[in-house]
């Protein structure tokens, strides 16, 4: 009730007109549209995926430099703070139904699809008659063995090394965030060059296996539906842990020029937030997708 | 920008002093909610305008059977494009403008809560529908293989394929950011007083739609994404050989799909429960409960995905629990019927146009409703799936349902935004004609499709002519009934006729809501301070039981 009252004295925060997202989206349509091109080997070349992509940044950063004056100059009340919390929270959960898509893709294929193929119950004709002498099981890539034979990589190796150098940065993130609350600001910026440092390990370590993948258990994105849904969850969750580790760089670097109060920091929190995110889901993948 | 910024110590200058800036540029650098929902109401109506022209190419094949105008390639890309054109361009473009424009002026508020990326939310869809449109026009033409876009058949499109794909991304981004800006300013930015159950229904309704939005345009994202890796990066999700399924593609979809029909219908709800007590002049009946009918129609519309697959060859276990789950939103939905007409029962009704449609939209909806109770029995599915049956029932709840639920709202808030009142006349014209030719389009193709016309073919057997004469008719006769609405409306933005259309603050007598207490038209920032929140407000809103 303590904010209601005080949601009257306060005065609401419009920010000023502002050009940046129609030229994010005037950019982002030319990387799309070059990509698309590209895809359908139009000829247009490499130059709008260029131009698009290097904009894109640009006015990201361009964008987000209003918000980070706007936040320094004191013009953000309790209630933009609000409002930032509900956004971000929303927006993780949108990036949580992402992932669903995929792993429910998983789910299907192994519970589904796969023994279904093998003549499981009711299906025993599409197994005699489309796929005769294809037995269910997992991994696989299908009866039509796309891809070729391939091997899988074992979970208590590379990928357990991942799983504790991410809970460690979960760990060292949570110390830097308390060091900040603490107003120790030095012990913060180490301790989120840590959480750097794991982060990029962690992607310098996934780059390896996927090269090892590739190289020397023919494991591919094309193995079938196994190499599919593999790549792809990996895949989208390495893209997560490298934007996450771009903003854990940019919010290291706003620490050390001074940004951030022990009692107002939201864009640390958010980063820190979604930092998590990408750790949980990386669980949910080391269990689905390495180990059973 | 950022000097300017600098220039104002305190946030509160700026919106105080100057109001937009001039030309075009205020269109694309504005971050106000009403500009925002302007430049929304006018690019859905220009998507339903170019989707109409689609469907009238659509009628005017079928007005015969055997081929007379188009090919049946370029059928199926109108087809196809007219459902892609209208649901992703016309109905959610057009209730998101409506939530712009209302939103804040209903729970008392400045503006959104994210206003810049509610400008980036909008400008979106002209650049994500301009690449979608222009596949039109590339070797192999545009997508033919149904909105839907069922693998293997869609992998077949040419060069328009991952045109496609990535605007439907663009579109899930807008969809996305545009909900949880909806969300947030909901959730944080209301009037002191106005608690969740004291909130008018438009808004309760948007807050379930934008929370139906986050949680599944992600999804529809992450399908498309598979189809484009399957196309062009070897990837087997839908490939029976690979151990896929083309059949997981439609699970996918369709957990996106069906709530993507209650994204809207919703709103539409939201609006009908607003305009229905207005005009009956009565609070709306069993607040509480409509919101908790809303609740659970969300919540059922997550477990309902199947009944759109019931000829794909599922298990029986599957087929029976996607059946009774989809009989049981009749239950919500009822309550919400039914709600309605004890709102009007023995109220002192006047019709005005807002009112026509509203109770036009409680009527034809319900027939649409029905329609998709026969719909979701499987054992008659199997006679019914991708029929005419199936276009007539969706085009019911969608036309007669959402669109017309729009139109309601625009007529019963123009005067709020221009100043304006429109010409009731005219209106009422309007009304009859739409009313009527609508019904002559789609009520025959219950008719045909019970029968065993087949939807997405520009052929038919010659038995069904008579029907869909009738209906090509009404669809003509419905697309230039609109430049009644559209003339009506332009007049009152560009106030053609003078000071006679001059409205007050509180249009309607039966009005009730915070946006009635400013002046007509709204200030360009309707709230500096958070209002007082009357009890007279929330009379009508806000159900009668909490009033005493």
């Amino acid at each position: 009730m303590s904010t209601q009252a005080a949601a009257h004295s306060e005065r609401y925060f419009v920010p000023a007109p502002s050009v940046w997202p129609f030229v994010l989206t005037a950019a982002l349509v030319c990387l799309v549209a070059g990509v698309a091109s590209f895809l359908e080997n139009d000829h247009v070349g490499p130059v709008p995926i260029f131009i698009g992509g290097v904009l894109s940044i640009a006015v990201i950063f361009l964008w987000f430099r209003d918000v980070v004056h706007e936040s320094e100059g004191g013009r953000y009340s309790a209630q933009v703070d609000r409002t930032f919390r509900w956004g971000m929270s929303w927006f993780i959960f949108s990036e949580v139904m992402f992932f669903g898509a995929f792993f429910g893709a998983l789910f299907y294929a192994r519970s589904l699809s796969i023994p279904w193929l093998g003549g499981e119950g009711t299906k025993v004709a599409t197994n005699l008659f489309l796929w005769p002498g294809f037995e269910a099981g997992w991994p696989s890539n299908g009866p039509g063995e796309v891809g070729g034979s391939f091997q899988t990589i074992p979970a208590f190796g590379v990928p357990l090394l991942n799983t504790i150098l991410l809970l460690t940065s979960g760990f060292t993130i949570t110390m830097a965030h308390h060091a900040l609350k603490a107003n120790r600001r030095m012990i913060c910026i180490l301790w989120m060059w840590a959480t750097v440092a794991l982060g990029a390990s962690f992607l310098w370590f996934q780059a390896h296996e996927y090269l090892e993948a590739y190289t020397e258990l023919n494991l591919t994105l094309g193995s079938g539906v196994y190499g599919s849904t593999f790549f792809m969850l990996t895949g989208f969750h390495g893209l997560h842990v490298t934007l996450g580790t771009i903003m854990l760089i940019t919010i290291t670097l706003r620490l050390m020029f001074g940004h951030f109060k022990p009692d107002s920091h939201f864009g640390f929190e958010g980063v820190a937030w979604y930092w998590h995110f990408v750790d949980v889901v990386w669980l949910a993948l080391f269990v689905v997708v390495y180990w059973l | 920008m950022a000097h300017t910024h600098d220039d104002h110590a305190h946030g509160h200058d700026d919106h105080a002093h100057h109001g937009p800036d001039k030309g075009i540029m205020r269109w694309i650098k504005t971050t106000n909610h009403k500009d925002l929902g302007t430049l929304y109401l006018f690019f859905s109506f220009t998507m339903f305008f170019i989707g109409g022209l689609m469907s009238l190419v659509i009628r005017a094949e079928l007005f015969h059977p055997g081929l007379q105008f188009v090919e049946p390639e370029f059928f199926n890309q109108m087809t196809t494009m007219h459902a892609l054109v209208m649901i992703f361009g016309g109905v959610m473009p057009g209730f998101v403008g409506l939530a712009n424009w209302m939103v804040p002026m209903m729970i008392g508020c400045s503006d959104l809560a994210l206003p810049r990326v509610n400008n980036w939310g909008f400008w979106i869809l002209p650049f994500g529908f301009a690449m979608m449109l222009s596949t039109l026009f590339m070797d192999g033409g545009g997508p033919a293989g149904g909105w839907t876009m069922y693998p293997p058949l869609m992998l077949q499109t040419g060069n328009a394929f991952p045109f496609l794909i990535f605007s439907i991304h663009l579109l899930g981004i807008s969809s996305i950011t545009g909900a949880i800006n909806v969300v947030v300013t909901i959730l944080n930015m209301r009037t002191p007083g106005m608690t969740l159950l004291k909130m008018p229904l438009f808004v309760w309704a948007w807050l379930i739609t934008a929370y139906l939005l986050i949680a599944v345009m992600p999804v529809l994202a992450g399908a498309v994404t598979m189809l484009l890796t399957d196309k062009y990066f070897g990837t087997s999700f839908f490939n029976a050989a690979g151990g896929g399924d083309p059949v997981l593609f439609q699970h996918v979809f369709w957990f996106f799909g069906h709530p993507e029909v209650y994204i809207l219908i919703l709103p539409a709800f939201g609006v009908i429960s607003t305009i229905i007590p207005t005009f009956a002049r009565k609070p709306l009946f069993g607040y509480d409960s409509m919101v908790y009918a809303l609740a659970s129609i969300a919540f059922l519309s997550f477990i309902v995905w199947a009944h759109h697959m019931f000829t794909v060859g599922m298990p029986l276990a599957g087929e029976l629990f996607f059946m009774f789950a989809t009989m049981l939103i009749a239950v919500p939905t009822g309550v919400k019927v039914f709600n309605w007409v004890a709102t009007m029962w023995r109220g002192s009704l006047t019709f005005e146009t807002p009112m026509l449609f509203a109770i036009a939209f409680v009527f034809l909806f319900t027939i649409g409703g029905f329609s998709g109770l026969m719909l979701a029995m499987t054992p008659v599915d199997f006679q019914y799936h991708d029929t005419y049956f199936v276009v007539a029932h969706f085009h019911y709840v969608l036309v007669p349902g959402a669109v017309f639920s729009i139109i309601a709202a625009i007529y019963y808030w123009i005067p709020k935004w221009t100043g304006r009142m429109y010409n009731e006349k005219a209106g009422q014209w309007h009304f009859w004609l739409s009313a009527i030719f609508i019904n002559l389009t789609f009520f025959p193709q219950h008719f045909v499709g019970l029968a065993g016309m087949q939807r997405r073919v520009p052929d038919y057997a010659v038995q069904f002519t008579d029907f869909n004469e009738i209906s090509t008719i009404g669809a003509f006769g419905f697309f230039f009934a609109q430049f009644i609405f559209i003339f009506n409306m332009l007049a009152c933005c560009y106030g053609w006729f003078g000071r006679k259309q001059d409205a007050p603050a509180r249009v309607w007598e039966g009005a009730h809501g915070l946006e009635w207490t400013v002046p007509s038209p709204a200030p360009y920032h309707t709230f500096e301070e958070p209002p007082p929140l009357p009890e007279s407000e929330l009379a009508s809103i806000g159900g009668g039981a909490h009033a005493h």
